[in-house]
């Protein structure tokens, strides 16, 4: 007689099957092949087995680790940049009491385009000669050059910064507006009566209650720009001559325009590091905001 | 220590109004309890004389001082809030010394000022704590705490028992009458129990819908208050109140007679509708009453439910059709139907013109 599977396996059997066949069986397979000299090309290159000669060439690879620093500074950037918009937005909009609703809405807009039409967007915005930006600076007389927007390195990662800041700083805004509309009124009022200037409140009451709110932004926007993209292949394809260059299109050009998969696959992993760390650090960062507000960690 | 005073203060939210016209004076180091049923009002006038709600109208003054346009800051108040308000991130420490933090004072001058309040109200123990991990009791002690270490001019509690146990009120009630004894400070206190209003106050200000209706002593308004709803707030068990109509020289109950009390004999008309209030202290079994000369009358009446309570019992009784109680000091056994003759200290009633509500007698 054969023996009946248990009652659990067989219940959670679908679920086994799903995740193994999105997740699990893609990740193997990506990480095997990050130990191959793998080209989309000449599929059996997929066999040969060449140890950790990706892995070498990579932590030499001047390239890799620019693109890896220029991530972490435009993570830098945009995150502060976002945390500081996003905070005064919030706490502008909790003021308001009129519309509000309204505004919370509108306030989603930006996240509710496609990040590609956001790049094209801002590609024809910064465009250095039918460009918004260089028809408005030259009408108004601040500068009769064409400003290089997309073409210098600088005005380049700024104009990326840019566009990056205007689609997701709804994040912040949003999170930290719930974090208001949590927050007791109580402890607010006791300040005012303690002494307190509005400035001093702000700082002794409501930041320390609000950053659980900023730490869980931070978490959910470095785990998005560190996989930043479509916007900038969009608005730079990583150039001009790589001075735009962040990891996910050094990878994107390493595996599919320069076709060698295997090495691509190698660089996601090492760059998924980086995700890691920021991860750890903002859910440590997280945990003792909570418990400092008085909530388990 | 500092007078406070309200003139015509009225509170506006939106069209509806509040609080409607309040005038009150307050001295030097009094205590004053604003009591009265919940929404009268009570909070929003502490909330203006704070600073914490803006003041539609009139003008508050703290210490000879205008306040009306000045921010809580700069009033010189401490107040204690119904749930604590404590700064959750902040240790006990850290919470009662807040104030003085903000205010950069010297660092030794604040350890002292908080070790103190500390020692006044027993918290040494739980100095690094934060307020998650204090039980309600010993939240309200912080709080207190943090009201009394910056030795404000004027104190303004807001119903800051209500959230405790009634064995713990009781301890507190008890603990804020000694803090007062202290500081000496003016002290504004905001409560819905009329227990903790006659047990605190130098002064009680009874409010209902956004109006005052009597300011006296506890025993003034236990005594002599103005009209049904002072009397039927103030005191427990409440006052018995009995409609009847005047009748030459007794005023009927339905098909009991009580004579006019002397003190408002002359000031009633024949036929005037009235309502007529007594105590249960001074409704008393004959023999067991506290006194059983004076102006008395007798009544014979059913008793059909005891309440013992050690040194007294409650007896409730119907009198003309509405139930009343009345009080047997020294008090011996009594069966559920059983008669007995009350006394009835007439010079302790209250006569209240039917219509208005208004104590006769007593304007
Ligand atoms: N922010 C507000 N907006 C509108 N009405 C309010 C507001 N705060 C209080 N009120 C109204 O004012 C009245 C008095 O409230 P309050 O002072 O809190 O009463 P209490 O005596 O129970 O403390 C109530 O009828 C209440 O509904
Ligand atoms: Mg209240």
């Amino acid at each position: 007689m054969r023996r009946r599977l248990p009652e659990w396996f067989v219940l959670l059997l679908p679920a086994f099957i799903v995740i193994a066949a999105v997740v699990l069986i893609p990740l193997i397979f990506s990480l095997y092949s990050s130990f191959t000299p793998y080209k989309l090309t000449r599929p059996s290159t997929l066999w040969r087995w060449v140890g950790t000669y990706n892995y070498q060439k990579i932590l030499t690879d001047a390239n890799f680790w620019a693109a890896f620093g220029r991530t972490v500074l435009f993570l830098t950037i945009v995150l502060n940049v976002e945390l500081l918009l996003g905070l005064g937005i919030a706490l502008m909009v909790n003021r308001v009491t009129w519309g509000q609703r309204t505004l919370r809405t509108i306030l989603m807009f930006p996240m509710m385009f496609s990040p590609i039409l956001v790049g094209f967007q801002f590609k024809f915005i910064f465009n250095d000669n039918v460009g918004l930006v260089n028809n408005v600076l030259q009408s108004l007389g601040i500068t009769d050059m064409a400003l290089p927007w997309l073409v210098d390195g600088r005005l380049a990662m700024f104009s990326i910064v840019f566009a990056e800041v205007w689609m997701s700083t709804s994040v912040f805004a949003i999170l930290i507006l719930a974090g208001l509309f949590a927050m007791p009124r109580d402890p607010l009022e006791a300040a005012e009566v303690d002494g307190c200037t509005p400035w001093q409140t702000f700082r002794h009451i409501t930041l320390p209650f609000l950053m659980p709110f900023i730490y869980i932004a931070m978490t959910i926007r470095s785990l998005d720009v560190a996989r930043a993209y479509d916007i900038v292949q969009i608005m730079t394809g990583g150039g001009p001559a790589r001075r735009t260059e962040l990891l996910w299109t050094l990878m994107s050009r390493t595996g599919y325009v320069d076709a060698r998969m295997g090495l691509a696959n190698a660089m996601g992993y090492v760059s998924i590091i980086l995700s890691i760390l920021f991860t750890i650090y903002f859910f440590r960062k997280l945990s003792a905001a909570r418990a400092e507000i008085g909530l388990e960690g | 220590m500092t007078e406070v005073s309200l003139r015509n203060v009225i509170k506006r939210y939106g069209t509806q109004q509040a609080v409607h016209g309040i005038d009150l004076e307050i001295e030097n180091g009094e205590f004053v309890v604003l009591v009265g049923p919940s929404g009268c009002g009570k909070s929003t006038t502490l909330r203006m004389i704070a600073g914490l709600e803006a003041i539609s109208d009139g003008e508050v003054s703290i210490g000879g001082r205008v306040v009306n346009d000045l921010p809580p800051r700069e009033r010189n108040i401490s107040m204690v809030f119904q749930n604590y308000a404590l700064y959750p991130h902040m240790t006990v420490r850290e919470n009662l010394g807040f104030s003085l933090t903000i205010a950069k004072r010297p660092e030794d001058e604040i350890v002292r000022a908080v070790d103190e309040a500390a020692g006044i109200l027993g918290l040494d123990e739980l100095m690094d704590r934060k307020p998650a991990a204090l039980s309600g009791g010993q939240r309200q002690r912080v709080a207190m705490g943090r009201a009394i270490v910056r030795h404000p001019d004027v104190f303004l509690f807001d119903e800051p028992l209500s959230n405790l146990d009634a064995k713990l009120r009781s301890q507190m009630r008890v603990e804020i009458k000694k803090l007062h004894q202290k500081v000496d400070s003016t002290i504004i206190y905001v409560t819905h129990d009329q227990v903790e209003a006659m047990t605190l106050a130098d002064r009680i200000v009874l409010m209902r819908d956004g109006r005052i209706e009597q300011v006296g002593t506890p025993l003034q308004l236990f005594e002599q208050p103005v009209n049904i709803f002072v009397a039927g707030f103030i005191g427990s068990p409440p006052m018995n109140q009995l409609a009847g109509t005047v009748e030459g020289d007794a005023i009927s109950l339905g098909e009991v007679y009580v004579p006019i009390p002397s003190s408002v004999r002359g000031q009633l008309s024949n036929g005037q509708k009235v309502i007529f209030g007594f105590r249960a202290d001074n409704l008393t079994p004959v023999g067991h009453g506290l006194r059983e000369k004076g102006e008395t009358t007798q009544l014979d009446l059913r008793v059909h439910l005891t309440e013992p309570l050690g040194t007294e019992t409650l007896l409730f009784a119907t009198l003309a059709g509405a139930e009343i109680q009345g009080k047997m000091l020294n008090p011996r056994p009594v069966a559920p139907g059983e008669d007995l003759t009350f006394n009835l200290m007439l010079d302790r009633c209250h006569v209240f013109d039917a219509a208005t509500g208004n104590a006769i007698g007593r304007t």
